[in-house]
């Protein structure tokens, strides 16, 4: 089909669905662009909207509004040079950004980062979860019109970022994690503190557990609401909470553990049967409670030794390809790390979770109504930087 | 009318009277916007709220008026220029209206109406066609959902609020607000006068049924869904700006005045202090600032479910209007004009 063929039936169609005609009433249908600048999307996300009253005819989400080309950027830089890219993909959870790339890296290098490493960086990597996931708790109660709850989330995702802060340095773009290891040990009573955050979030998820889970106005408007049903999750490449919250028990923390030491402690995957949106917010907030726990028996043991392996001052990674994928806080990130034994990487291919599932939107959208869209968004819980990277 | 006012002349009572209303009004807002909007909140979300300006930033608001006052007044291109700019005012104008009938004292009323109930309620209708006109004249279809969002719910909620009402004036005998209060001030609770009776210890129905259709009339949340700030931007308000824009928060918050003082006459007792006589001169002054906490206390409700709960969608609180509320109300009145016959 050539380009002006396709235009030119896009447009029709475009066209029958703006001229949908109720039988009773003559009616037209509207156009309703929802962003690229709106409230309720966390960036620059646009959904143009068909709109029959106040029902979706159709709704199709326009992205790369924010494209900043981290694959391209990548192939210039070094190999320690890419964390400090990849930090910026997913924003609130900045270090399990890091993670799969270096492990990658490793694997190219075919070193592996020392044990103490190994745990800190899983602790990290479930700190930057708690941080992220925060977040959404709070941030769905304002999709649903709630507006304090999100106040909540600001105060005690500061107890997590302060201990990422104290350990990486970074608040938001910790840039800590190395080929081979981490870049320095953990302060001086770190432990203890983290371990005193942990319990403040655990009163969060209590308090919004309370607040917004229970609240029957919350339960109407999110119960049987955007459900995906399983099978049409997977097809489209959902991942994360979104495809465990349809019934999918499958977690790569527990199902592919590479780098991380995720199967040293006792945990649990969360699902839930339903697929809907209240589903998607309940299975994040018991995965919440799941990484405090994890994270508090990662502190107990916590083994003595080096934080670096023996790697080279230059890093040159042997020619070869590799692939990791990690369970990161919005769903599954791989890096696919191709490289001709350079300084650089000869090619490197991020797989984003939160692109795959934006793109069931389209298939979710039709025939809710404006509000839900809203809801349905905010369920999803995508970040932008991690669609368009 | 006894007392003071009837000395004086027209254009003197008629100064009076117009000094009262927009002091009635305004200050009322401004107070609700800042112990309510700035500092309650401030503290249910754990932050301070204004603090720099003015003691304890109590001089916020004043800032935020001159911040208004000086911004551009921007009508978009394609708007109905005169629909566009005449809809605060009209919004503004129900606000006033509401107040005209409302006693704050013995004496201290604007006019002695026997249908008081009843223009309240007509009037208070009025804010729809403001309503209708920002959301249509903006030419913005963010503000055209926001409008007739906004139609629909104040029309679904007008009923409740009416038929809450209906039991109030049955029990008291009278439509007029004044005679509302006497009737509570002159009752009894089984015999013992000495708070009198208000009408939420009978009307408790009543009370909620007037509560929540407020809420919804108000269009706080839950109900906020003409203003929905997550999806329609703010609904009708979405293309204004600077004085307008004003206007309508203004309008916002001297309406929730304007309704719980309503609700605090009905329900509360209005301006009456046991223990002394209905017609003393001295209520004239202690009244309006009974009558004004009652008002804080009441606005401080509708606030406090504001910032909790999130909000319905339209076809579930259009559920909640006509298959819930309206059938409770309805009931409330058969069961108050039986027990009124019988008793």
């Amino acid at each position: 089909m050539t380009v002006t063929e396709r235009q030119q039936l896009s447009y029709i169609a475009a066209q029958a669905a703006d001229a949908r005609v109720n039988l009773e009433i003559e009616t037209e249908g509207m156009t309703l662009n929802i962003g690229p600048q709106h409230p309720a999307t966390h960036g620059t996300l646009r959904i143009v909207a068909k709109l029959d009253g106040e029902q979706v005819v159709s709704a199709e989400p326009v992205m790369g509004y924010m494209h900043r080309g981290y694959e391209k950027l990548a192939e210039v830089r070094t190999y320690p040079q890419v964390t400090t890219l990849i930090n910026r993909i997913d924003w609130l959870g900045s270090f399990a950004n890091e993670v799969p790339f270096i492990l990658a890296a490793e694997q190219l290098m075919e070193v592996e980062a020392p044990p103490r490493a190994q745990w800190i960086r899983t602790i990290l990597f479930e700190l930057s979860r708690i941080a992220n996931v925060t977040l959404f708790l709070g941030d769905m109660a304002v999709q649903v019109g709630a507006i304090t709850p999100v106040f909540f989330a600001f105060r005690d995702r500061e107890h997590v970022l302060n201990q990422i802060e104290a350990a990486t340095g970074g608040r938001f773009h910790p840039n800590f994690d190395r080929i081979g290891g981490l870049k320095d040990d953990l302060p001086a009573g770190w432990v203890a503190e983290t371990r005193r955050a942990m319990g403040k979030i655990r009163a969060f998820c209590d308090q919004i557990e309370e607040l917004v889970e229970g609240n029957e106005i919350f339960q109407a408007r999110t119960r049987g609401i955007g459900v995906i049903p399983a099978d049409v999750g997977l097809s489209y490449g959902l991942t994360g909470a979104n495809i465990r919250a349809s019934g999918v028990d499958w977690d790569l923390r527990r199902d592919s553990p590479c780098g991380l030491v995720h199967d040293q402690v006792d945990w649990k995957v969360w699902t839930h049967p339903d697929g809907d949106s209240f589903a998607r917010f309940w299975v994040r907030l018991q995965e919440t409670r799941e990484a405090t726990k994890i994270v508090d028996q990662l502190l107990d043991g916590i083994p003595p030794g080096p934080i670096m392996a023996k790697v080279p001052v230059i890093i040159k990674v042997p020619a070869g390809e590799a692939h990791v994928e990690t369970e990161n806080p919005l769903g599954v990130m791989g890096y696919y790390v191709v490289s001709k034994g350079d300084l650089f990487p000869f090619r490197v291919k991020i797989r984003s979770a939160s692109f795959s599932n934006v793109s069931i939107t389209p298939w979710l959208l039709k025939g809710v109504y404006v509000p839900d869209i809203i809801t349905i968004l905010g369920s999803l819980y995508f970040i932008l930087g991690d669609i368009d990277r | 009318m006894i007392g003071v006012l009837s000395e004086l002349s027209y254009w003197q009572v008629t100064s009076i009277r117009v000094a009262a209303g927009l002091v009635a009004v305004l200050l009322v807002a401004g107070t609700l916007v800042y112990a309510h909007l700035f500092k309650m909140v401030s503290f249910m979300q754990s932050r301070l709220g204004p603090m720099e300006a003015g003691p304890y930033g109590s001089l916020q608001l004043a800032a935020e008026i001159g911040k208004f006052l000086q911004k551009e007044d921007i009508v978009p291109r394609r708007a109905d220029r005169f629909v566009f700019k005449a809809a605060p005012f009209v919004v503004l104008t129900s606000t006033f209206l509401l107040l005209v009938v409302l006693p704050g004292g013995p004496d201290a009323w604007f006019i002695s109406n026997d249908l008081g109930v009843y223009l309240a309620m007509a009037v208070s209708s009025v804010s729809v066609i403001g309503i209708l006109m920002a959301g249509w004249g903006s030419a913005s279809k963010y503000s055209l959902l926001g409008g007739l969002r906004a139609t629909g719910q104040l029309i679904a909620y007008e009923l409740p609020l009416l038929l809450a009402v209906v039991g109030v004036v049955i029990q008291a005998e009278t439509m007029n607000l004044q005679g509302i209060v006497l009737a509570q001030a002159d009752g009894e609770i089984f015999g013992w006068g000495a708070i009198g009776n208000p009408f939420i210890l009978t009307q408790f129905v009543g009370f909620l049924i007037f509560m929540v259709a407020m809420q919804a009339e108000l269009t706080q949340t839950p109900f906020d869904m003409p203003v929905a700030e997550s999806e329609l931007v703010t609904g009708y308000m979405t293309e204004y700006s600077g004085l307008r824009f004003l206007l309508f928060f203004i309008g916002e918050f001297a309406t929730a005045g304007v309704f719980s003082a309503i609700a605090a006459v009905l329900f509360l007792g209005g301006w009456y202090v046991p223990g002394l006589d209905p017609s003393d001169n001295l209520l004239n002054v202690i009244g309006p600032l009974v009558l004004f906490g009652k008002v804080v206390l009441l606005t401080f409700v509708v606030f406090w479910v504001r910032f909790t709960f999130p909000r319905f969608r339209e076809d579930q609180l259009q559920r909640l209007a006509w298959k819930f509320l309206v059938p409770l109300a309805l009931a409330n009145i058969v069961v108050t004009g039986v027990l009124k016959v019988v008793v």
